[in-house]
C-alpha cells in the first residue's frame, strides 16, 4: 500500500506504464497560417507517417489501454485517410478528440461525427469577433469556424469543444466567447498561449499582461469544471486555490506528443531536440519510447525547482510551463516567464532573451502574408529573339525559347 | 444503453445497499496505484487510489449490494463509511450505476 500512501499528483509526476492521453499531430499541412501556430504548420512533410504506419500506432495504444488521443496538426482533416483513421481508432478502443479549423466540418461530416460517442471535436477560435480572431488565424478563419459550430450544432452534436488560446486581445472576450458556446450547447475550452513553434516570434506581444492574467484566474475560478481549460493555465494556482484539474506539468509522465513523422516529444509544445524522446518507427515502436527513452526517464525524476522552492507559492504553481520557460530563455529550474509573483518578468530583464533556444523543424508556408510587389516585363534579352517570334516569357518551359542558332 | 436508474445523486448519501454496477461504456486501466476509469460518453476521467477500491469497483457487477463487494474486498467495517463516500463520487460523476437485483 505504500504506493497508494503518496497523492495521485506524486503518482503521476513519476509516469505511468502508459500515458493517460497524448496529442497526436497527424499532419504538419494546414490550410492556414496562424501567427502563434505550436507547431510551426503549414507544409505537409515528406516523411509523414502513412496509413498503415498510423494504424500500427493505434494498435499500440489500444495495447497500452491509452483511452483517447487528441488528434491536431496542421489541419487534421486534410489527409485523406483521416475519416479512415477516426473509425479505425474508434473500432480499436481508442476514442478520438480532434481539433480542427473547421474547413472540412461539412454537414454531411458534421452529421457522421454526431453519429458517434467516441468522437470529439475541438474548433479552434481565437477571437469572439472576426476582427480579433482574424488578426491571428487569418482572414475569413472566423467565419469557417462558426459555420463548423453551426454544422455541428445542427448535426445534433452537443457538447462540442469551442477552444481558444488566450491572449492579449481576445482576453476581454470571456463572456462572449462563453455565450458563444451556450449558443451552440457547445463547451468553452481556453489554453494558455506558449512562446512555442510560430509562437515564439508573437509571445511578446500577445501573451497576457499581469492584470489580464488575475482577470482570467478570477473568471476560471468562479467558472468551475464548466469551463475546461486542459490544465492549461496550473502557473495562477499561484494566486490561491488551484484550478480545477491535475495541476501538474504532465509532459514526458502522463501525456506526450507524435508528431506527423513519428517523432515523440515531452509535449505537444516542446518540438525541439531537447525533448525529443525518440520515434514510433523505431525498433519497439512508440510503447518503448514511452517506457525507455532517457529523456522521458529523466523528466520522471524529482525534479528541482531552483530558486523557486523557497517561494509559498511553488507548492501550488509548481514552477510553471517548462516550454514557456525554455522557449524565453529562462533556466527550467527558475520561474515561470508568467509568474504570478512577477519573478518570472524580472528573470527576463535579465535573461539573454536572445540566446534562447529557437523552436525547431519550421514547417511554415513559404508564401508571406503581404502582397509581394512584381514587375513584369515584356522586354525580350537583347540578341536572342527573331522576328517572328512571340516574346519570350519566364514561364516558357521549352529550354531553347527565343533562341536561335547562329547561322540560320 | 441507459442506466437501470438515473437518480440524482449529488448530495445524496450513496446507498451501500444497493445493487451496482460498472457504467456502460467505462474502461478501466489499472494502474500501481488502484485504477484510471475513463467514461467513453461523458469524456471525463477519474482515478481509483487504492487497489481495494479497484478490487470493490470490479466486483460490483457481481455482488447483490456494494456492501457485500467492500466485504468480498476486505475492506474493514471502520473503512465502510471512506468507500462508501469514494463510490459516491463514482456514482455522481456516472462512472457506476445502479442495477436490478439478481
Amino acid at each position: 500500500m505504500t504506493a497508494a500512501a503518496l497523492p495521485l499528483v506524486e503518482q503521476f509526476s513519476y509516469g505511468l506504464d502508459a500515458p493517460i492521453c497524448l496529442t497526436w499531430e497527424l499532419t504538419y499541412a494546414c490550410n492556414l497560417s496562424c501567427v502563434h501556430c505550436l507547431s510551426s504548420s503549414g507544409r505537409r512533410d515528406p516523411r509523414e507517417l502513412g496509413t498503415a504506419e498510423c494504424r500500427a500506432v493505434i494498435d499500440e495504444l489500444q495495447r497500452m489501454q491509452v483511452f483517447y488521443v487528441n488528434i491536431g496538426g496542421g489541419e487534421p482533416t486534410v489527409r485523406p485517410d483521416f475519416w479512415d483513421l477516426l473509425d479505425y481508432a474508434t473500432g480499436h478502443d481508442v476514442g478520438v478528440k480532434f481539433s480542427t479549423n473547421g474547413v472540412r466540418i461539412t454537414p454531411r461530416a458534421a452529421r457522421r461525427l454526431a453519429a458517434s460517442d467516441y468522437v470529439d471535436v475541438q474548433i479552434s477560435l481565437d477571437g469572439a469577433t472576426a476582427q480579433v480572431n482574424d488578426a491571428v488565424r487569418g482572414p475569413g478563419s472566423y467565419g469557417t469556424a462558426l459555420r463548423a459550430m453551426a454544422n455541428l450544432a445542427e448535426a445534433g452534436f452537443t457538447g462540442f469543444k469551442i477552444s481558444v488560446v488566450m491572449t492579449r486581445h481576445n482576453a476581454s472576450q470571456l463572456g462572449e466567447f462563453k455565450a458563444l458556446a451556450d449558443s451552440f450547447g457547445a463547451q468553452l475550452r481556453l489554453t494558455r498561449l506558449r512562446p512555442s513553434g510560430r509562437g515564439a516570434g508573437v509571445w511578446d506581444e500577445l501573451h497576457l499582461t499581469a492584470g489580464q492574467q488575475r482577470q482570467l484566474y478570477d473568471w476560471l475560478a468562479a467558472h468551475g469544471s464548466s469551463v475546461l481549460t486542459g490544465d492549461s493555465f496550473f502557473h495562477l494556482s499561484g494566486y490561491g486555490a488551484a484550478l480545477p484539474g491535475l495541476n501538474l506539468c504532465g509532459a514526458g509522465r502522463v501525456v506526450c506528443l507524435i508528431d506527423p513523422v513519428g517523432d515523440v516529444y515531452a509535449c505537444p509544445f516542446a518540438i525541439h531536440p531537447a525533448f525529443l524522446a525518440g520515434n514510433v518507427r523505431d525498433p519497439g515502436g512508440f510503447t518503448r519510447v514511452w517506457r525507455e527513452s532517457e529523456l522521458f526517464g529523466g523528466l520522471r525524476q524529482p525534479q528541482s525547482g531552483g530558486a523557486c522552492e523557497s517561494c509559498a507559492a511553488y507548492r501550488s504553481c509548481r514552477g510553471g510551463c517548462m516550454a514557456a520557460k525554455f522557449f524565453t530563455g529562462l533556466p527550467l529550474d527558475g520561474p515561470d516567464p508568467e509568474c504570478v509573483q512577477g519573478h518570472g518578468e524580472r528573470a527576463l530583464a535579465t535573461a539573454d532573451t536572445a540566446a534562447a533556444p529557437r523552436p525547431a523543424g519550421d514547417h511554415s508556408h513559404r508564401t508571406r502574408r503581404a502582397p509581394v510587389p512584381v514587375e513584369l516585363s515584356r522586354r525580350r534579352p537583347a540578341g536572342l529573339a527573331s522576328a517572328g517570334h512571340p516574346p519570350v516569357s519566364a514561364c516558357n518551359p521549352d529550354p531553347l525559347a527565343g533562341f536561335t542558332p547562329p547561322g540560320r | 444503453m441507459a442506466c437501470a436508474a438515473s437518480t440524482d445523486l449529488a448530495g445524496a448519501a450513496f446507498d451501500l445497499d444497493a445493487a451496482w454496477r460498472l457504467a456502460p461504456q467505462v474502461q478501466v486501466r489499472p494502474e500501481r496505484f488502484g485504477a484510471l476509469l475513463y467514461h467513453f460518453g461523458t469524456r471525463q476521467l477519474s482515478f481509483l487510489n487504492s487497489p481495494a477500491l479497484l478490487a470493490v469497483v470490479s466486483s460490483l457487477a457481481t455482488q447483490p449490494s456494494a456492501r457485500a463487494a467492500c466485504a468480498a474486498a476486505a475492506v474493514p467495517d471502520a473503512e465502510l463509511a471512506r468507500y462508501g463516500r469514494a463510490l459516491g463520487t463514482l456514482a455522481a460523476s456516472q462512472m457506476i450505476c445502479r442495477r436490478d437485483p439478481v
